[in-house]
């Protein structure tokens, strides 16, 4: 048994996702024969996550200003707004460089077993975005799962009588991957989303 | 030790992120009761069973024993209902808090419930497949496993003393429907047809059930889910967000 700084470190350390008892010890220890340098520098990033990052106040991505780098960009347009569940999905998208209109984070998805509804979702705070009247097309990139799905039927519900287009991310097949390997619901939903080529 | 493999049938109620990628599935297997088990890496997009390990699907699955938690080893889908039921928003809602009131009706993980099991895939099955109205479905599903699970309200005698009848008051700390001569105070008074509800949904008579009115059935719905959670002892999350509109 572990007592004094040590202890503390592996318990707070144990409290992380996905963190063990095991993986705690061996964090610690690494922290414990590291450079002090390379401790403070640790030390300093956890401090300054803290105080400096907050929500953009239009999309709700992670900031460190009043608005995120993306609301700020004058070349992207309104015109669009991508729906997700989470901040790292803004960057899953950003990556993929197809996107070049504004992002919504939801912060979840609806999922009753959780007692998570539309209200504790930032919901209302998009259908306020929406009425501003700029929006062509809201395009709903919550999980591939039923709670995302179901999230999606809910929202469409809500945008579809406002007359702006609402579609969904297709899923399919991964590229690279090999057909017989694909299961039947990912085959199936590459089936319904096929496409006529031009 | 070698861990022994087991193979069963079950309905997905709920499924929880592990770490990085992975899944804690709870289920309720025909067989096994609920039961609890690991899927690796299910939310990688490479997943071979991902998809198979939805919520309120129907699977075949094969799982390596564990001590706490079994580790799922293979999946195949029987009828994996989730995305018909997500594609309607109150389905969905009646889907969540079905899975919810399954859980609780079986405390003890690994008992077998086979009439339970049923009563849940089958739910499951009416409401993909849109055969009546969400909330009815899910009101007789708690109507018919409070029924197995020794707690049904009584509906056509009074409670306290037998007596049998079409009785106006309902107490729910007395277990249902009750005579003048034996009602509590704090009663309910439902409408005569918020009743004729409650016995056509415990008796699976749909023609009833699916003539009531709106009001009616709100009706009905708050006495069942105050029965159940008197019953269980706690509130069930899902409920309060079932759409009822």
């Amino acid at each position: 048994m572990y007592e004094g700084a040590l202890a503390d470190l592996i318990e707070e350390l144990g409290r992380l996702p996905g963190v063990g008892p095991k993986s705690a010890q061996r964090i610690a220890f690494h922290i414990l024969s590291a450079d002090a340098h390379d401790v403070d520098r640790l030390s300093d990033a956890l401090k300054r996550v803290k105080q400096l990052v907050r929500v953009c106040e239009i999309c709700y991505n992670v900031s460190e200003e009043e608005r995120c780098r993306i609301c700020r960009d004058g070349r992207r347009t309104d015109e669009n707004i991508c729906v997700v569940e989470e901040s790292k999905d803004v960057i899953a998208v950003e990556r993929t460089g197809e996107f070049r209109g504004r992002y919504h984070v939801l912060g979840g998805a609806i999922n009753p077993l959780e007692g998570i509804g539309p209200d504790n979702l930032r919901i209302r705070e998009l259908m306020t975005r929406l009425q501003a009247g700029e929006t062509k097309e809201l395009i709903l990139a919550t999980d591939p799962n039923t709670e995302g799905e179901a999230t999606a039927t809910y929202l469409a519900l809500l945008v579809k009588p406002m007359g702006i287009t609402v579609s969904r991310l297709a899923s399919g097949l991964p590229v690279g991957g090999d057909l017989e390997y694909a299961d039947e619901v990912t085959l199936g939903r590459a089936f319904e989303g096929r496409r006529v080529l031009d | 030790m070698r861990r022994r493999l087991f193979r069963d049938d079950a309905v997905v109620l709920r499924v929880q992120k592990l770490g990085e990628a992975d899944h804690i599935v709870t289920m309720l297997a025909r067989r096994g009761g609920r039961i609890r088990a690991v899927a690796k890496g299910v939310r990688r997009t490479t997943s071979k069973f991902g998809a198979r390990l939805e919520p309120f699907g129907h699977i075949d699955l094969q799982m390596v024993e564990g001590r706490n938690l079994h580790i799922v080893s293979q999946v195949e889908g029987i009828d994996l209902y989730g995305r018909r039921i997500a594609e309607d928003y109150a389905a969905y809602t009646a889907a969540s808090a079905i899975a919810e009131t399954a859980e609780r009706l079986t405390p003890i993980e690994g008992e077998a419930t086979l009439r339970l099991f049923q009563l849940t895939l089958g739910a499951m099955r009416v409401l993909a497949e849109r055969a009546y109205p969400s909330t009815l479905i899910l009101d007789s599903y708690i109507l018919r496993g409070m029924r197995d699970a020794g707690w049904a309200p009584v509906l056509i005698a009074c409670a306290i003393c037998g007596l049998k009848g079409d009785h106006r008051a309902f107490s729910i700390p007395a277990g249902g429907c009750v005579c003048r001569d034996c009602r509590p105070a704090g009663s309910a008074h439902p409408s005569p047809s918020a009743l004729v509800l409650m016995r056509a949904l415990a008796d699976g008579d749909w023609k009833t059930a699916t003539a009531s009115e709106n009001g009616v059935r709100k009706e009905a719905s708050g006495l069942i889910a105050a029965h159940l959670q008197w019953h269980l002892e706690r509130d069930l999350r899902s409920l309060s967000l079932v759409e009822r509109n």
